[in-house]
């Protein structure tokens, strides 16, 4: 556990690179797992393949059930598979103990939720400040206002979520994600509380850290709409991967309106919407 | 490595200043446990402090004799012969001084005015060995008693019965068919005692006198009985040798066989403030048992609302934990939460039995209730424990939490 964290400038040699030259962040390989439901064995991921390299904007999709909620937990390090290896940024994690997992999350990987969850009661700047605590980080307070910063909310340090919009407060979320300078930042469906303004600004936000500074994203969504503001969809479908492709032209947020119902509704009727064949996803 | 604990106290006050109804509510256990047991304290050692001070009040390293039931249940009398050998600095060395005592009841008048008169028959060592003063003219002295002298010093409550129109020095009254002189007032005694009894409506005369005009009894030898002797020893250390050299003279005047038991009872003020001790410490024990209880009731409130507030920020735990807090950040988080809790009302149970203190204080000028630095120490170290001891199971369970569950309560 020691070298873990020690080797942060010195980058592993047999982490896979893609033609472009960029590393892998994510090697998944076989992973499966397991619930044991009362009697009932529930098999929720039955052997995931997987790399996300280093700068990639990812979207994982799949309706409910499909084991995206648990392959998130694991790329997260809020689970560990019951078979398989996760390396992450080079790191084995797949066999880590609790408090090395909480070191991980800690480090490597900033995590944003549908709801946001922010603390009652807190200032965005004690927010952000939040994971730099527990990693024991010095010069908090300068990094927290980096970080909100950019987001664009600089001018709203000492203000409690209850005083900020939904898309303010998911800003927040971003901003302490971002400011332990994670491998990736994983968000659960970010836009899914949010109007379609405060959505889009959200996702102008996503795409501007991706595009600038290089972080690597992954979004876990059912929406195709916002799915296709992303640059690759992964598709999963009873704990496989059934689809993975690269989007040939993102969305650029904010520079779309959305299909309006009648389309959607057009689209629904025409086409299978999930799954099914991978350019009905591009 | 941890939070910080500067960060989990922040945390906590934020988090009793949004519930504040509920937080005090949960505090007022541990304020009433904390209040009990500082006032408890306090108030036993200002009580122990009250009775020392009246018994040292009465002179100190006194020795009381009095006679008891032998085996055939017959109460042989203390005698003035007793008494001499008593006084003999070859038997009793460490005695000081050997005073007999007779107490009598004659009927007390003066210008028509009667009263019930308790009479005591001392020597002239009496001020000096009960550290009793006049108020006003003298006490009488050796010469008056060796010549038995009908002088009497009389108890202020005395002062008032008889003379309420006259100055009394230097009137003539009488006690039963003997006429007394008045040459003295004594001063007011403090307040009734458990060792003395209320000697503010005593009236002395000389002992030679009472035992002799007053009485006039002889037991079957002949010898003048009295009713106890009060002996001081010569200091602190020499009370129980005095005590024992008294034991050996009046078993051997007494002529008592090695085998049979004393007919006489010897009290130091050590056996009688050991014996009021035991009673008040009973009492303590009782009270402590209540604080003990309050304080218990209170540490289970807090873990209750520890419990609560664990369920209510469940979410809050599974982000940090998400953030990377580990089950030892979370663990202190709510350790020290319940900690401040219990501190805080610890604190106020100080504050509250301080100020208890003061309006005693005030209330009785006799009885000075001093809380000292030793309890309020006491009180913050039980608020602590109780934090801790309380706190650690909700706390515990907050750190198990899975943060995938944690996350995803609603």
């Amino acid at each position: 556990m020691v070298s873990l964290f020690k080797r942060r400038g010195g980058r592993r040699d047999d982490v896979p690179v893609d033609v472009q030259g960029r590393r892998a962040v994510i090697e998944i390989q076989g992973v499966t797992k397991t619930y044991a439901m009362g009697d009932i064995e529930v098999h929720a991921l039955r052997g995931v393949d997987l790399t996300i390299y280093e700068g990639e904007f990812v979207s994982i999709m799949g309706p409910s059930g499909s084991g995206k909620s648990t392959l998130m937990n694991i790329l997260g390090a809020l689970d560990q598979p019951t078979s398989g290896a996760y390396r992450l940024d080079g790191v084995d994690v797949s066999r880590l103990s609790e408090s090395d997992l909480a070191k991980v999350r800690n480090k490597k990987i900033g995590f944003v939720f549908q709801n946001f969850n922010l603390l009652k009661r807190t200032t965005a700047q004690r927010q952000v400040e939040l994971p730099l605590i527990y990693a024991g980080a010095g010069g908090r307070s300068r990094k927290a206002k980096a970080a909100l910063e950019s987001v664009g909310l600089g001018q709203r340090l000492n203000h409690l979520p209850s005083e900020l919009s939904g898309g303010q407060q998911q800003r927040v979320a971003i901003a302490r994600a971002l400011v332990n300078e994670p491998a990736m930042i994983l968000a659960d469906e970010p836009t899914g509380n949010l109007d379609s303004r405060s959505g889009a600004e959200v996702l102008q936000i996503f795409q501007t850290l991706n595009r600038e500074r290089g972080i690597t994203v992954v979004f876990v969504t059912h929406d195709s709409w916002i799915a296709r503001h992303t640059q690759r969809v992964i598709m999963l479908r009873d704990g496989q991967i059934v689809a993975d492709a690269p989007i040939a032209e993102p969305l650029i947020a904010g520079h779309n309106e959305r299909p309006s119902m009648e389309d959607e509704m057009e689209a629904v009727l025409k086409t299978v919407y999930y799954g099914g064949k991978e350019e009905e996803y591009t | 490595m941890f939070g910080g604990f500067g960060e989990n106290v922040r945390v906590a006050l934020t988090g009793l200043g949004a519930n504040k109804l509920r937080s005090s509510l949960t505090m007022l256990g541990i304020t009433i446990g904390v209040a009990a047991v500082i006032v408890l304290v306090s108030l036993g050692q200002a009580v122990e402090t009250f009775v020392r001070g009246q018994f040292l009040g009465l002179g100190t390293n006194l020795i009381l004799v009095f006679p008891a039931e032998d085996s055939r249940g017959v109460t042989i009398r203390l005698t003035l012969d007793e008494v001499e050998a008593l006084d003999d600095p070859l038997r009793v060395p460490d005695g000081l001084y050997v005073m007999p005592q007779l107490n009598l009841t004659r009927v007390a008048a003066f210008n028509g005015r009667e009263a019930q008169g308790r009479v005591r028959g001392v020597t002239d060592e009496f001020p000096t060995m009960r550290s009793r003063a006049v108020a006003a003219g003298r006490f009488f002295d050796r010469t008056e008693v060796d010549g038995l002298a009908r002088v009497a010093v009389i108890g202020t409550t005395v002062v008032d019965r008889l003379f309420p129109e006259t100055y009394p020095i230097g009137q003539t009254f009488r006690l039963g068919d003997v006429n007394f002189r008045v040459i003295g007032v004594m001063e007011n005694a403090s307040s009734p005692n458990p060792f003395a009894g209320d000697e503010n409506d005593l009236i002395f005369v000389p002992i030679t006198t009472a035992s002799t005009r007053l009485s006039g009894e002889r037991d079957l030898r002949g010898d003048r009985p009295i009713t106890s002797v009060l002996v001081q020893a010569r200091g602190e250390d020499s009370i129980s040798m005095a005590a024992a050299q008294i034991r050996q003279t009046l078993r051997e005047e007494r002529g008592i066989s090695f085998r049979d038991e004393d007919t006489f009872e010897i009290f130091t003020q050590d056996d009688l403030l050991e014996s009021l001790g035991q009673i008040t410490g009973l009492l303590t024990i009782f009270l402590a048992i209540i604080a003990g209880i309050s304080l218990l009731v209170g540490g289970i409130g807090i873990m209750n609302i520890m419990l609560v507030t664990v369920t209510e920020r469940t979410r809050e735990i599974g982000l940090r934990k998400a953030v990377g807090a580990q089950k030892n950040d979370i663990l202190m988080q709510f350790l020290i939460e319940a900690m401040v809790l219990s501190l805080l009302g610890g604190g106020i149970g100080v504050g509250i039995a301080l100020s208890g203190a003061l309006l005693v204080s005030s209330l009785s000028a006799e009885l000075a209730v001093r809380v000292q630095p030793e309890s309020i120490l006491l009180a913050t170290a039980i608020s602590i424990g109780i934090g801790v001891f309380f706190g650690i199971y909700p706390a515990n369970r907050a750190a198990s939490l899975n943060p995938i569950d944690a996350l995803r309560y609603e």
